[in-house]
């Protein structure tokens, strides 16, 4: 055996090099978004241009408009707006960090050798978190145009832009959402990851607010009682679809306050249900 | 061995001969009963090429997760580079280079980027990471592979291409779980290679291993495990002297292969121990002369009919056999 000393370098402070390290996993993210683009701008395209076209374009054509009259699909535009946009952000969040962290904690563990980076292991989670939130952003900015155009002949989405609302809004959703795929991600194994759209993101989208107004769900009622609308609490996708509906229209929508308190209050509890459901995948 | 790297960025030099320290570890895993590791005491110099081998469940995968910040001990000290594992992750991960049993490289990286974002990660500025990572290729021979995808490659590269990564940041201490599991013959013996002349370099190296070939081609010193349990720790050589004999008789007859094994040890000269080994019988004996003619005439002597004889050097097997009563390989 060679005479040898084992020199410990003790490098810089671990605070410094953690940030440095965290700054190389959003790169790294950014890589691989920036490798596969067209996918990714395909697979966010597809389904808001569908729901439009549908809707919107095709509906009113072949006269099954949605509400009835040509005033009706109008508001009908408006509303499907806000909720296209809060649909494209929520499936970022699955699809950019749930379903690749399916496949990194699977039969690859691909994700050892960004755990074994110099950081602590809840900012290699939170870092997922951020690069999905930045997916969520580019989805949010490039359906909003088409969410907003995309419509038949006299057919016209009413919006009004309430800038500081939209400007918080986004950025809230996106970490939200984006924290809900780590969950998602970190919590279903991973061969169940494909139950999971039956199971979860399918009700999601269907009760989110996606294609009506949360304030008017107050109709359906079982007893005097407006289950669906007291129901349809629990789904996440609802705050951000309402949320976009006070920050791009001038319909009525549920408070913004309430709004806020439980975006921050899903997203500090999503945050830490899968960062310890993140830590029990990667430490035993 | 300080690394060029960090070099400027130090705030102290924390100098050990001690590369690896484990005081009493241990690791009871949630779901099981079972121990997986129970009170491990080991030190591992630095520059040595230290082996744990054992068979598969032994306890190595979590004693090397212990030391590497991925398995959380539930009971004893790891301490890696002079620094606590359990309240210092983050700094031991800078210290650390691992190279995992399963190919956990990032498929959604070409093989350069493999090398170039982990140099990034590591703290390493842009122009800097490209050229380590440009020399890692070339060192590991995976120039050519530079733009391939990590599906496109051998397994034998892959596994070049892990340990290129983990050694990228220059670690002072290397672990590798299983290295040449699953490789064909030459990848293993290029393998072998390479981790020769990191050794020549004085690179600390920690491997699991459960070949035995392996773990006496290239250990210093190893440590035979089973069961959670360190059984015994030496040189190869000191490992394979511990068995009191320099031959190793295999005799394979039908019959009672019990009282085979009792017949032989008490009329061979020499013999230390004798037992049932599967469907043989081992005899271990000191002094080599006539041992073959001995035992056959011993045997038929005794009404047994020998099928088939050989003799043999102690091997880490048999040193793992005398421990256990069982082969390594099952």
């Amino acid at each position: 055996m060679p005479e040898s000393t084992v020199s410990m370098a003790v490098p810089r402070s671990t605070g410094a090099v953690s940030r440095v390290a965290f700054g190389a996993l959003l790169l790294r993210d950014l890589a691989v978004l920036r490798k596969n683009l067209m996918e990714f701008v395909l697979r966010t395209l597809i389904q808001p241009f569908l729901l439009v076209f549908v809707f919107l374009y095709v509906f009113p054509q072949i006269g099954q408009g949605v509400g009835g009259g040509s005033g009706a699909e109008s508001s009908f535009a408006t509303v499907l707006v806000a909720g296209v946009v809060g649909l494209s952000i929520m499936f970022q969040g699955i699809q950019a960090v749930a379903l690749p962290l399916a496949n990194e904690f699977g039969f690859t563990k691909e994700i050892e050798d960004r755990v074994l980076a110099p950081l602590p292991v809840e900012m290699v989670a939170f870092g997922k978190v951020l690069a999905g939130a930045l997916q969520g952003l580019i989805a949010a900015a490039i359906v909003f145009p088409i969410a907003a155009i995309v419509h038949a002949r006299g057919v016209t989405a009413h919006l009004t832009v309430h800038w500081w609302v939209l400007l918080t809004l986004i950025p809230l959703a996106c970490i939200m959402c984006s924290s809900f795929g780590l969950v998602l991600g970190t919590r279903i194994p991973p061969r169940r990851i494909s139950a999971m759209f039956g199971f979860i993101v399918l009700p999601i989208t269907f009760l989110g607010g996606t294609y009506y107004p949360w304030t008017t769900l107050s109709a359906v009622k079982i007893g005097g009682v407006s289950w669906l609308q007291a129901l349809v609490c629990v789904n996440p996708l609802i705050y951000v679809t309402e949320g976009f509906r006070a920050a791009l229209t001038t319909a009525p929508h549920m408070p913004l306050y309430v709004i806020y308190l439980v975006l921050v209050g899903f997203c500090t509890l999503f945050l830490w249900i899968g960062i310890q459901g993140f830590k029990s995948r990667v430490l035993s | 061995m300080a690394t060029q790297i960090h070099a400027a960025d130090e705030l102290s030099l924390a100098t050990t001969d001690v590369a690896i320290r484990c005081e009493k570890l241990g690791k009871i895993y949630p779901s099981g009963k079972v121990q997986a590791v129970i009170d491990l005491d080991l030190t591992v110099q630095g520059g040595e090429i230290f082996g744990l081998l054992g068979p598969n469940g032994a306890g190595k995968t979590t004693t090397v997760g212990m030391l590497t910040s991925l398995v959380i001990p539930t009971s004893g000290k790891a301490i890696v580079a002079g620094i606590d594992v359990v309240a210092r992750p983050s700094l031991v991960k800078q210290l650390i280079g691992v190279v995992s049993q399963s190919n956990n490289l990032d498929r959604a990286l070409t093989v350069w980027e493999n090398l170039y974002y982990h140099a990034r990660l590591f703290g390493m500025s842009a122009s800097l990471a490209r050229s380590v990572s440009d020399a890692a290729l070339v060192k590991f021979r995976l120039t050519e592979k530079a733009k391939a995808e990590i599906s496109a490659i051998s397994g034998g590269m892959a596994r070049r291409l892990q340990i290129a990564r983990s050694l990228l940041h220059r670690p002072p201490v290397l672990f590798l779980d299983e290295p040449t599991t699953g490789l064909d013959p030459q990848s293993r013996i290029a393998l072998w290679e390479i981790l020769g002349q990191l050794h020549g370099e004085g690179q600390t190296i920690m491997l699991t291993t459960h070949y035995m070939e392996e773990a006496d081609t290239l250990c210093d010193r190893l440590a035979i495990m089973d069961h959670g349990k360190i059984l015994a720790v030496d040189t190869p050589r000191g490992l394979k002297s511990s068995v009191g004999a320099d031959s190793i008789v295999t005799v394979s007859a039908p019959g009672d292969l019990e009282a085979l094994a009792k017949l032989l040890q008490h009329r061979i000269e020499g013999a230390t121990k004798s037992r049932r080994v599967g469907a043989t019988v081992q005899i271990d004996v000191k002094g080599t002369t006539g041992l073959l003619p001995k035992v056959i005439s011993a045997a038929e002597q005794g009404g047994f009919n020998i099928t088939d004889l050989s003799i043999a050097e102690p091997t880490l097997e048999d040193v793992f056999i005398s421990f256990t009563g069982k082969e390594l390989r099952d």
